[in-house]
């Protein structure tokens, strides 16, 4: 027999909401567990685990730093400086007015310090050039790993990928050896005769630049080589026949079938290199900061907990588009493989 | 055709160079017998000098211990949740809020380190807060939240490398075992799992050195006392070069390239069975 509530809410429609109170009202906290029984089959519990963590763990921090962003900087409070869990956006102010609780001090200091403006640019400046070095070298190197031998193939892809196994933090400690004034690559020009002084490399953008295009070298020739490798060659011997040349051919047929490669192994370079934190703090310059090294300054040094949020916010809103473009063609990849 | 072939046969060439010439110089130094890791001294080197300071560093030791305790919970972490999201995207059919968990498993492997960890911490700061004011519990933050935060940027990982296996074959086995009465508990792990094995190790161990070579974000969410490995090296790194980090990475390089020479072989051992027992299927 059902509770009458329940009956009485079924017999008149209630809407979209029907089932929401009919199950409410059927199932009272003490059965919902006979409901989750019954109803949740094994696949919806695979689904709710990887779900619950990564709403848990990775969307609700996002909305966390969101929030922390609009709080107020004190010198004097403790971190974060106001309860996360306080929803309230009004507040009486001592004068018995409501006001307006939600700051956005921090947002306007972003864009108004010269300090974070020229951050931005160069953070942006020296990824985009990383990214565009990167694709350089990778796009005939994964070419070339492509159209050699099949019997070659596995192991050159291995020599790509082998240095990505090891420590990406003593990679770029190995490249201060290499460039400083005292490193291995002036003793040796100096030693060939080739220059007087040591070249300053240390600490200049030129040692950010290396150290980027080195780290992520494998991640710009992956995806370029997987979409390289499946280019049907027929096309270029058409191209041949019918009296185009190399260079020619290369435009207007390996190119622009490549360019999902491209745009994959490019942006799998050029965000994270924005927010790249360990290559300049080793390698940069120390008279002008990446945005990821202001953020953690921010953060550690002053304490500044919703300047640092805000800036990972700002940050955030910028890479969006590049990183949804990513997921798209990622995810034409993974669905393309199905077929 | 030829010059390009050419062209770009040197690039490759090349592009080897720039990768590897670190590396053997990173390893070359570490033998050296004199603080300098750039300037060679003849007179003395090789030595293992430098190897014998890195045994009797006790911050190195205990560090690397920790990293590795953390590695190996968070790869299997990893394994699990990435395997069970992998088989979700490329075997569940479409169910609502599909699109959201795609995107969630994907941004972490673009998403800058900064921000990961950033986010990270304040979540378990807003947790410490919440389990103050309502249970009175006080946690601190150590290996616990940096296991947690490897967990979830690493499984990302594994659901790319699980998912693009799954989708590498059809899913006629499994439908063979379910027709056949099989539960689907029990075809996950009598049919999909041993066919995905290899993605899975590979996706452990893939996990296993992410987590391993974390700093950026482990920086954010360790607490006091819990050092890894990779911040001991930072944090002296920083201060500028030493020997004993030259001779860390090489035992380190050694360790992967021993691994990878390794699980070569076995794959090709592997694939010649399975080219065989092909064969032999095939005459009969």
């Amino acid at each position: 027999m059902k509770p009458t509530a329940a009956r009485a809410l079924q017999a008149n429609e209630t809407g979209r909401l029907g089932p929401l109170w009919t199950f409410l009202f059927r199932y009272g906290p003490p059965r919902w567990t006979e409901y989750v029984l019954r109803n949740w089959s094994g696949q919806r519990l695979v689904i709710a685990v990887p779900y619950l963590w990564l709403l848990v763990f990775f969307l609700v921090p996002f909305l966390i730093v969101l929030k922390i962003s609009f709080a107020e900087f004190s010198a004097l409070g403790r971190p974060p400086y106001e309860p996360v869990f306080d929803f309230r956006l009004l507040e009486w102010s001592e004068k018995g007015v409501l006001q307006v609780k939600v700051m956005i001090g921090s947002y306007f200091y972003l864009f108004n310090e010269p300090l974070y403006v020229s951050s931005w640019l160069y953070s942006i400046k020296v990824a985009f050039f990383s990214t565009v070095m990167c694709l350089l070298l990778g796009y005939p190197m994964a070419y070339a790993i492509a159209r050699s031998q099949p019997t070659y193939r596995n192991l050159f892809l291995m020599l790509v990928i082998l240095p990505f196994w090891t420590s990406f933090l003593l990679r770029v400690y190995a490249w201060i050896g290499l460039l400083k004034n005292d490193g291995v690559i002036n003793n040796v020009l100096q030693w060939l005769g080739i220059i007087d002084e040591p070249l300053a490399m240390m600490n200049t953008s030129f040692a950010v630049y290396i150290g980027i295009v080195y780290s992520y070298l494998p991640f710009m020739i992956l995806p370029l080589y997987s979409n390289l490798e499946k280019h049907d060659l027929t096309l270029l011997e058409a191209a041949q026949d019918l009296g185009a040349g190399p260079i020619r051919s290369f435009l207007r047929i390996t190119l622009p079938l490549s360019f999902p490669g491209v745009v994959a192994g490019s942006l799998l370079v050029f965000i994270p290199a924005v927010g790249e934190y360990v290559i300049p703090s080793l390698l940069g310059r120390t008279d002008q900061l990446m945005i990821a090294k202001l953020l953690s300054d921010e953060f550690f040094l002053n304490r500044d907990w919703p300047k640092a949020s805000a800036v990972a916010i700002v940050m955030l809103l910028l890479l969006v588009l590049p990183i949804m473009v990513f997921q798209h063609f990622q995810n034409k990849e993974l669905e393309a493989q199905r077929k | 055709m030829k010059t390009q072939r050419v062209f770009s046969k040197v690039m490759l060439g090349l592009g080897f160079l720039f990768l590897y010439v670190p590396i053997v110089c990173l390893v070359v130094f570490s033998f050296n017998d004199s603080r300098s890791v750039t300037v060679w001294n003849f007179a003395t080197s090789p030595s293992l000098r430098w190897y014998k300071r890195l045994v009797e560093d006790d911050a190195i030791l205990s560090a690397a211990w920790i990293s590795i305790k953390v590695a190996a919970m968070s790869a299997s972490g990893a394994v699990v949740l990435g395997t069970l999201a992998g088989l979700v995207l490329a075997r569940f059919g479409p169910f609502r809020g599909r699109a959201l968990l795609r995107g969630l498993t994907t941004a972490p492997l673009v998403m800058p380190e900064v921000i990961t960890g950033l986010s990270m911490l304040l979540l378990f700061v807003s947790l410490e807060q919440l389990l103050r004011a309502f249970f009175g519990v006080q946690f601190d933050r150590g290996i616990v939240t940096i296991t947690i935060a490897h967990i979830t940027f690493t499984m990302a990982y594994v659901t790319v490398v699980v998912q693009s296996r799954l989708a590498g074959f059809d899913d006629s086995l499994e439908e063979a075992a379910l027709d056949l009465g099989a539960r689907p508990a029990k075809v996950f792990f009598r049919i999909t799992v041993p066919l995905i094995l290899p993605a899975i190790m590979s996706g452990w161990l893939l996990a296993f050195t992410l987590s391993w070579d974390d700093v950026v974000i482990t920086q954010f969410v360790a607490g006091p006392g819990s050092n890894t490995l990779p911040m001991v090296i930072f944090s002296r790194v920083r201060l500028g070069v030493n020997p004993v980090v030259n001779a860390l990475a090489t035992l380190m390089v050694l360790v992967v390239a021993l691994g990878v020479i390794l699980s070569a072989i076995l794959m090709r051992r592997q694939e010649q069975r399975r080219k065989r027992e092909e064969q032999m299927a095939a005459s009969g």
